[in-house]
């Protein structure tokens, strides 16, 4: 069964790993619906 | 071509304004006063002694080479340097009595005030400081009696100055009701100020310059100077050239959160380039706000709150001496809206572009500078070896490239990569502290092309998700041809060896 | 994890209910990745925020799970996450993230 598609998607991404909007363009391509996107940034 | 003409870099240990100032501090403070960080966080701060024999520090002043911090054991907060000084050829280490001398001198609306033993103390130590004149002393008038500073702050929202927890003086709000002007931002914005001073004084002597000889000032800190009807109305830059008699310059501010300092660079050079001005000043201080930042996590682990440093550097941009590192205007590496913000994309934009503009592969760069944060301070924080992060993604381009294999990539960041030796200040580790070390391997003909690269996390201003970042080549200077100067190349030697005595001249005066 | 973001995912899970809801981290430390997950799951371990005490149970993986990128277009994976897998501790930012998501999610 699949995990992300029809699902409400939080996304915490992190500016010196993944950033958020790039995680955003992935769950998007899985059918997820995102409905929160922020990046950390501990520098 | 603009060159590189002079670097400046300095730090101040500021424990105290740490402890009052920072914003994880202040934060804490109000949401849970009783906290158990607050209780232990003194017994975690250095003194000044420490601070200075603390490798990473020695290495931002030009004490300590590269090369060296990579031998020099971690922690290097158990490493303490043997021949640490607080002088070196970039700068100084201020310690915070004589910057609070420095932040009244930096007042121009008696804001600050200092108690008067103090201030007769630090008077006398400043007295002796090689770069502040009279006029700069006389500024620091006589004190005022300990309990008028305790009420100004007690009654009136004053921020106190500390030293070792003793009220040694304040910093008032300049307006009744805005924020812009209370005196917790006076005194952000009066430690930027103050702090410049120190890197522009030691720049104008290593670039073997006077102050009437700069044209413009860039500022490129963290804070915004202004009032509620213009929250970042500016302008740091005439504020600091005031201070240290840079009569003949007009200037202004340029933010972009960390990637300020590259964008600075950049008008710099293209104000150069363009023949607009001839000498540009691209300087940022230091920053109250991020002392401190990871504190919890540094108490939390029992090290050292190592964020207890303030960040200055100062940069001259100058037109083409034939002599000196030249900014690469025609390549320039830049992270556009369109990009896009995972880090392949990004890190395509700032470095395989440009280099695939100069026909270069990326291991034909000798150096990458990118965002140089000391790993000691972020890696207890749970933010990694940013440095070394920046480099596997270039080595990780390089392996898409074809140009390394998958299996290279460690040899590749060692190669080309630095170690990260600079504080947490935002803006200030963001590429440029590893322009002193690119310029003097430049001339001493151990590198010729290096890269710079700034990132800023424009996120944080709410304003837009996205990311920002720009990258300049630093390259050898080919020298001038005849048809550039109108002169031999005899008389360009000729020039440059009288450049040299002036600038050895300058340096015994000082 | 910052204030405002347990502030946002607490009411996000309120108001769409916590069973809907999948997180996605991107974080670059196994240690900070594994907090971020321990937070949505059982709880703020240094209750400092919002979600301290409280247990959202929230199903949590990070980007770079191997399940999770099953699913997503690997055009666009290749694209956005890729090249950091040559950069980041891959194996155990899975380990630390899954074992959160094994031990807290409901």
């Amino acid at each position: 069964m699949s995990i992300l598609a029809g699902k409400k998607v939080i996304i915490m991404g992190d500016r010196d790993g993944i950033p958020g909007p790039a995680i955003a363009e992935c769950a998007n391509s899985a059918g997820a619906d995102v409905v929160f996107v922020t990046t950390e940034c501990f520098v | 071509m603009p060159v590189v003409k002079g670097v400046g870099y300095s730090l101040i240990h500021a424990p105290n304004i740490l402890y009052h100032n920072g914003t994880t501090q202040t934060s804490e403070r109000k949401k849970n006063p009783q906290s158990e960080y607050l209780a232990k966080l003194a017994n975690h701060l250095r003194s000044y002694e420490t601070a200075l024999a603390y490798a990473p520090n020695q290495v931002y002043i030009g004490n300590i080479g590269m090369d060296e911090l990579r031998s020099i054991p971690r922690p290097w907060y158990s490493s303490p340097v043997a021949k640490a000084d607080r002088f070196g050829p970039y700068g100084e280490i201020m310690p915070e009595d004589e910057f609070y001398g420095l932040i009244k001198i930096a007042d121009s609306f008696d804001l600050v005030r200092l108690e008067a033993e103090f201030s007769a103390a630090v008077k006398a130590k400043l007295a002796r400081h090689r770069y502040l004149g009279n006029e700069l002393i006389k500024r620091l008038s006589d004190g005022k009696e300990l309990a008028q500073i305790q009420k100004l702050v007690d009654d009136q929202g004053a921020e106190g100055l500390f030293i070792a927890g003793r009220l040694v003086g304040c910093v008032r709000s300049a307006h009744e009701i805005d924020e812009n002007l209370s005196a917790h931002v006076m005194l952000e914005n009066l430690v930027t100020k103050a702090s410049s001073l120190l890197p522009l004084f030691y720049l104008l002597t290593t670039a073997g310059a006077k102050p009437a000889d700069i044209d413009y000032i860039i500022e490129c800190s963290e804070e915004a100077c202004g009032d509620m009807n213009q929250r970042g109305g500016g302008n740091f830059a005439k504020a600091i050239g005031e201070l240290a008699g840079l009569v003949n310059a007009s200037g202004s501010d340029v933010r972009g959160f960390c990637a300020g300092p590259v964008h600075a660079i950049l008008q710099a050079a293209s104000l150069v380039k363009s023949g607009v001005f001839k000498n540009v000043a691209v300087v940022g201080g230091g920053s109250a706000a991020k002392l401190g930042m990871n504190g919890k996590d540094h108490v939390n682990k029992n090290l050292p709150v190592l964020e207890d440093m303030l960040g200055t550097f100062a940069l001259l941009i100058a037109a083409d001496d034939g002599f000196n590192p030249v900014i690469r205007l025609d390549v320039v590496g830049k992270h556009n809206i369109g990009t896009g913000s995972s880090p392949q994309q990004v890190m395509t934009a700032l470095v395989a572009e440009p280099a695939a503009k100069l026909n270069l592969k990326l291991g034909d760069i000798d150096h990458f500078s990118a965002e140089m944060q000391n790993p000691e301070i972020t890696e207890p924080a749970g933010a990694g070896n940013v440095p070394e992060a920046n480099y596997k993604m270039i080595a990780a381009l390089a392996v898409m490239a074809g140009e390394i294999a998958r299996g290279e990539i460690l040899q590749f960041v060692e190669k080309h990569g630095l170690i990260g030796f600079a504080p947490t200040q935002g803006h200030i580790p963001s590429g440029v502290p590893a322009l002193g070390y690119f310029r003097d391997q430049i001339l001493a003909g151990r590198a010729k092309t290096c890269m710079l690269i700034g990132k800023g996390s424009l996120f944080l201003g709410r304003m837009t998700n996205l990311f920002d970042g720009l990258s300049l080549v630093i390259d050898k200077n080919p020298g001038l041809k005849p048809a550039e100067t109108g002169i031999s190349r005899d008389a360009v030697r000729q020039l440059i060896a009288e450049a040299l005595r002036d600038m050895a001249q300058n340096l015994k005066r000082g | 994890m910052d204030l405002q973001n347990q502030a946002r995912i607490k009411e996000l899970t309120e108001q769409y209910g916590g069973e809907n809801i999948v997180m996605l981290l991107g974080g670059a430390e196994p240690e900070s990745a594994s907090i971020a997950a321990e937070t949505v799951t059982v709880g703020d371990p240094t209750f400092a925020g919002p979600l301290a005490g409280v247990s959202l149970g929230l199903k949590v993986y990070h980007v770079v799970e191997p399940e999770i990128k099953a699913e997503f277009d690997p055009k666009v994976y290749e694209e956005q996450v890729a090249m950091m897998e040559m950069v980041l501790d891959v194996d155990n930012l899975v380990a630390e993230v899954a074992k959160m998501r094994q031990e807290g999610s409901k």
